[in-house]
């Protein structure tokens, strides 16, 4: 520990951080059991390791591009998840709900002709009403979330069967959409993307930083800043070096190359609600609900409304999740929504770091999580296992991600941390 | 006593139903003064300070604040006037650090997005205006606080807003010999920044330790005001106990008027 002290914010002495005070702390907080998506990450390496060694193909190109669009879907219900989970509440409903939204955006492009800039907004306003009605529930008349969405669950299977009278598929055709999940940046657009969205973390770290030590209080020292800013260069600029190669079979006849589409869209949706959880006074009254209710509610907080919003939020990413995943299949079937996806992406919040108890979790959870799950069925794919040890070796890393959430929390009620 | 009272209340009753909670109770606090409100178990101290505060209405009676007649129906209003409650279960969020919890519910934004630094700042300000200084940094998560440095905080965050009184629900019950002196150390501060303090307790060494004034509660009713010079422990524990000490307290009661309903002995 570093013996240097700064007077910071009217007089209160605290240690000046440095590098070495920053890793001591970060390592005494994984030790008292706020271990956040330290696991997720190790798991992804180890996962990323062995289906490497295993399937040659697991590090092609290809297959790399091909993670993007398989687990757009579950991220981006995953994301939607962090919020109710954020609460303490959950959303059984959130699978079907995309299923449903997807279904609603093809029917409308498929059989009543809108484009797609009308269809796709209509989905999303089906994901806003399902949200606010489940919420309503939830929040002012009393029910248990668990309850209400699962019976929810049960409706929105009915809701889809309905729409695509008695199931039958209905296929997409409508370029944009097609393009959303299974098209590619160019090459040019895929880095200058990536150069600007590197920039643009660094700006904001340097001017937070700046603004901090203008202030007189306490900042993070420059190596930690500079070290964030190289992590996430260097992964993104591999990732991008890797997806901009030619990973066409046949390149002579059409060629593939260009970051996936969906990698923009899930920057995006990371980044905006990173902001408004991390950086507003909505994000930081979803934390103080969750963390204990009470408190929020003599601090002034509107409770009911802060659970109806984590609701409809949550239904608004399930539909874009729909969305991306009727573009992806290209078609909406009975089952859009259905089987795995709902627990996919619980597990992938979960897997991330999400609490199930309710006031811890970031939105980068999602993204990593989602990122362990689309790398676990796509190298058990690979490695020619069928569904059912999928879905086996999926429910026990839930299981397993829930127990660590379960033990840290214990762990960190014994350290005092919470 | 040439100043006038911070907050005055005279006459309040509060029933809940058919049950009478307060009788005719009146208190005065004056500023730059620690006033404790002592008072056996269901002697109505929660439910005054409750209808102080807002959460409660009053059936009937007046409250006078900075010399002023005032309502105050809502929480909101108290918090308006400048009356800041600590309550005994802290009301902070554990997965939230100092200056989050401190600001919770009133933080200061810049457009759209939280204004940290300012908030990190004034939360600064505030606590190295109590001489607080051992919190390690502002950002430790409540949940690795020590009861004291946690009732601290709790306390800090009602001083934060230029309140005028703050009224402490049993800021050391839970806490250690080293902490409740911490703390008790802080309340007298409060007062000697010229606020007006009211300290709900029922250790009479932590009551006699900080107070200016003692105020007993006895079964709804106000039994005595009094300096905290002018009495002795005993009487304190008589006053609370039998409503009277000498002549101090409430008239003696004529056993006419109670019907002993108390099913078994009395404890």
């Amino acid at each position: 520990m570093s013996t240097t002290t700064t007077t910071t914010a009217g007089g209160v002495r605290v240690a000046k951080p440095t590098v070495a005070s920053h890793v001591h702390d970060y390592w005494g907080r994984v030790r008292g059991g706020d271990i956040g998506s330290l696991p997720a990450i190790l798991g992804l390496i180890v996962l990323c390791l062995i289906f490497g060694i295993a399937r040659e193909t697991f590090f092609s190109a290809i297959n790399f591009a091909n993670l993007f669009s398989q687990g757009a879907a579950v991220i981006f219900i995953a994301m939607g998840l962090v919020f109710v989970l954020l609460l303490g509440e959950i959303d059984l409903s959130a699978g079907f709900a995309s299923g449903v939204c997807g279904a609603v955006m093809a029917v409308l492009l498929t059989d009543h002709g809108w484009q797609w800039y009308t269809a796709i907004p209509a989905a999303m306003v089906t994901g806003l009403v399902i949200g606010f009605t489940l919420g309503l529930l939830v929040a002012k008349v009393g029910i248990p979330s668990f309850v209400v969405t699962l019976a929810a669950f049960l409706a929105f299977q009915g809701v889809l069967l309905l729409l695509l009278s008695g199931g039958t598929n209905v296929s997409i055709r409508d370029s944009f959409v097609l393009a959303l999940a299974n098209k590619n940046m160019s090459v040019w657009l895929s880095w200058v993307l990536a150069i600007v969205a590197v920039a643009g973390f660094a700006v904001a770290q340097f001017v937070r930083v700046r603004g901090r030590a203008a202030r007189g209080l306490a900042s993070d020292p420059l190596g930690v800043v500079v070290g964030r800013i190289a992590v996430l260069a260097i992964v993104v600029f591999i990732a991008v070096a890797i997806l901009t190669q030619e990973r066409s079979i046949n390149p002579a006849v059409i060629s593939v190359k260009g970051v996936p589409i969906v990698a923009p869209i899930i920057a995006v949706a990371l980044v905006v609600w990173t902001f408004v959880l991390s950086r507003t006074r909505y994000g930081r009254h979803v934390y103080a609900v969750g963390g204990n209710t009470e408190a929020a509610r003599r601090a002034g907080i509107p409770v009911d409304r802060i659970r109806i919003s984590v609701f409809v939020i949550c239904s608004f990413m399930a539909a874009i999740g729909g969305i991306l995943a009727a573009s992806r299949a290209n078609s909406v079937d009975p089952n859009s929504g259905g089987s795995n996806v709902l627990l996919y992406a619980v597990g992938a919040a979960v897997i991330g770091g999400t609490s199930l108890f309710g006031g811890k979790g970031r939105m980068i959870d999602a993204v990593i999580g989602g990122a362990v799950i689309a790398v676990i069925d796509n190298g058990m794919g690979l490695m020619g296992f069928s569904a059912g040890t999928k879905f086996i070796v999926t429910g026990l890393i839930l299981l397993v991600a829930a127990g660590v959430d379960a033990l840290s929390r214990r762990r960190a009620a014994a350290t005092g941390n919470r | 006593m040439a100043v006038t009272p911070l907050l005055e209340i005279r006459g309040i009753d509060k029933s809940f139903g058919p049950v009478q909670v307060l009788h005719d109770v009146g208190l005065s606090v004056f500023p730059g003064e620690v006033t404790a409100l002592v008072g056996d178990n269901g002697a109505g101290k929660s439910t005054l300070v409750k209808c102080i505060s807002g959460i409660y209405t009053i059936d009937a009676g007046t409250v006078t604040f900075e010399g002023r007649e005032v309502t105050i129906h809502t929480p909101r209003d108290a918090a308006a006037l400048g009356i800041e409650v600590v309550y005994q279960d802290l009301a902070l969020c554990d997965n939230l650090d100092i200056v989050q919890n401190m600001f919770l519910g009133r933080e200061k934004t810049r457009g759209i997005t939280l204004d940290e630094p300012t908030m990190e700042q004034m939360a600064g300000e505030t606590l190295a205006g109590l001489s607080v200084r051992t919190v390690k940094s502002l950002r430790q998560l409540v949940a690795s606080l020590s009861g004291g440095q946690r009732q601290t905080v709790a306390i800090a965050k009602a001083v934060l807003w230029n309140s005028r009184l703050v009224i402490l629900d049993e800021p050391t019950a839970a806490l250690g010999v080293a902490q409740t002196a911490q703390v008790l150390e802080l309340v007298r501060r409060l007062a000697d920044n010229g606020l007006g303090v009211v300290l709900i307790s029922h250790n009479m060494n932590d009551v006699f330790a900080v107070s200016d004034r003692i105020a007993a509660l006895y079964l709804g009713r106000l039994a005595a005001q009094v300096k905290a010079t002018d009495v002795t422990h005993a009487q304190i524990v008589e006053l609370i106990t039998a409503g009277r000490s000498g002549d101090l307290g409430l008239p003696p009661e004529k056993p006419s008027d109670y019907v002993d309903i108390t099913p078994g002995d009395e404890q």
